[in-house]
């Protein structure tokens, strides 16, 4: 019996892409964030914190809400920039993008923090431009980080059930990611089917999750 | 010649104060920045270095103005030409012992100056070892390396030597010293260590609560006010022994035990744990040369 192989496929591009774009914002925000004194700060890191305790259908009520026809930013994201986000591709694609943001951004924070500042200074005092400081002295001295923010960011997306089922739906191909797959399957008593998504779910976060501790491990603090 | 007057309020241990120095240092001249910690050294280091800027002064290198709040000119550290000695190192720990040393250089720097530096500090073996895999004279080697690096006009050192061994220590002085004349770099070093001070620097600035107390050649400054011929120790009483009419007292001066003895009413008000002075006039004291078989092995 062959199953159909789109809703993973669509899972893994979903977690890459948010990724991706996500690597993109997060990690200058996670350095801003470490090194900004400015006084709403608390309040930043509540709100990107958010997504680590609200039930995912809070978010996603209100995102949908946010990103329907009817609403002024759904028809504002329409005319700008002709982006209809509730249940598409590039709705979740934004959703996962927010929801997995602390993931992201929590692990890189702290080791830009970790990072003594006389290290900044030297460089500073070597002459080197903020850019050049940044990509050559801090970034590679936050790899660990770095690997561990990215892939709990992937896993997270991949995992995610509750903000893809209220804002995207069940659509093949555009929405119907594999934990969506899974819940459909059973609801219709198709128990072989949901097995298959679930098992390779199951394997593969095991693998990843694996691959960074045995990374972790071998390199050097 | 650097012409600099720094003002700052800090937040000492004991209250605010303010620091407020000016000071002026002939090019390739060797100043001691000395005192306690809590006294502004290092903030005024930094200040020079453009990583803190002071409420109000003015910072005038080989002509060059890089700092001047009135007129609201603070260049950036970028902009400044120091090479500054962290007290923690600071050495890239991504990067090999060369790659600290060709990160420094300067836009179109030629990459022999590195080779130069590796051979002249004796980096040659250890230069594609990362920092973390050195020893803290090692690391100290490189990070004086990096500094010199950069072709600083102005060479800062913060206490860079106060986390090593004695021996060690001694040997680096003689690094910096004559890798500070070769190039004619003029320096200043913060450190709160007499013997570094008599070692490196030609003057010697005291600072106290932010201020700079007296200055002048090392010899006369610590002298001052110790009688030339006297020795004084300060140590810690540790135990009182009456005798037929004498008392005995153990006291530990650094890390030796000493016995000394006392009149009564001298001892009556001393209890265990109290810090007190010794003095003893020596007319003759014997003099032993140390370390001489070491010496000779190297």
């Amino acid at each position: 019996m062959t199953y159909d192989l789109s809703p993973l496929l669509l899972t893994f591009r979903l977690a890459a892409v948010t990724t991706a774009i996500l690597l993109c914002i997060g990690v200058p925000f996670a350095w801003w964030l470490a090194n900004t004194r400015i006084r709403i700060k608390p309040a930043v890191e509540a709100l990107v914190s958010m997504p680590l305790v609200l039930p995912p259908s809070v978010l996603g009520f209100y995102l949908l809400l946010a990103f329907s026809p009817e609403h002024w930013f759904g028809q504002w994201l329409d005319r700008v920039a002709g982006l209809r986000l509730a249940f598409s591709f590039e709705g979740l694609v934004v959703a996962s993008i927010i929801f997995s943001f602390p993931f992201l951004v929590h692990p890189i924070q702290a080791a830009f923090q970790n990072l003594p500042r006389s290290l900044t200074e030297a460089a500073q005092i070597l002459g080197k431009p903020q850019w050049q400081i940044f990509l050559r002295v801090l970034l590679p001295n936050i790899k660990p980080a770095l690997l561990s923010g990215t892939v709990l960011s992937f896993a997270h997306t991949v995992g995610e059930f509750g903000v893809v089922l209220m804002i995207g739906g069940n659509l093949p191909n555009q929405t119907r990611v594999a934990s969506i797959a899974i819940y459909d399957e059973v609801e219709s008593l198709n128990y072989a089917a949901a097995n298959f998504y679930a098992g390779v779910l199951f394997v593969l976060s095991f693998l990843i999750l694996l691959t960074v501790y045995v990374i972790n491990r071998k390199a050097p603090k | 010649m650097i012409q600099a007057s720094i003002n700052k309020r800090l937040h000492g241990a004991n209250g605010e104060f303010q620091l407020e120095v000016n000071l002026e240092i002939a090019e390739g001249e060797f100043v001691a920045l000395f005192g306690p910690s809590g006294v502004g050294k290092t903030t005024l280091l930094r200040c020079l270095a453009g990583l803190e800027q002071p409420e109000q002064g003015g910072l005038i290198v080989n002509g060059e103005t890089w700092l001047d709040t009135a007129a609201g000119i603070n260049l950036l550290p970028q902009q400044r030409r120091v090479g500054y000695m962290f007290q923690d190192y600071a050495l890239f720990p991504n990067m090999t012992v060369r790659g600290n040393l060709e990160f420094a250089l300067r836009k179109g720097a030629s990459k022999k100056r590195v080779e130069e530096l590796l051979a002249l500090m004796e980096l040659g073996e250890l230069q594609h070892r990362k920092p973390d895999t050195l020893s803290g004279g090692q690391k100290q080697r490189v990070a004086l390396a990096r500094a010199l690096a950069s072709a600083p006009r102005l060479l800062l050192l913060d206490e860079p030597f106060s986390a090593l061994d004695a021996e060690i220590r001694s040997r680096l002085h003689d690094e910096v010293l004559r890798l500070q004349r070769q190039f004619g770099l003029t320096a200043i070093i913060v450190s709160h260590d007499v013997g570094e001070v008599y070692k490196l620097a030609r003057r010697v600035m005291v600072l106290e609560a932010g201020r700079i107390k007296t200055q002048g050649v090392p010899a006369e400054v610590f002298s001052a006010g110790q009688t030339s011929g006297k020795f004084r120790f300060t140590g810690e009483v540790l135990t009182l022994e009456a005798m037929d009419v004498m008392v005995s007292l153990t006291v530990l001066v650094g890390n030796q035990i000493v016995r000394v003895v006392a009149m009564p009413d001298e001892a009556e008000a001393l209890r265990p744990g109290d810090r007190v002075v010794l003095v003893s006039k020596a007319f003759n004291p014997m003099v032993f040369k140390l370390g001489q078989d070491q010496e000779n092995r190297e």
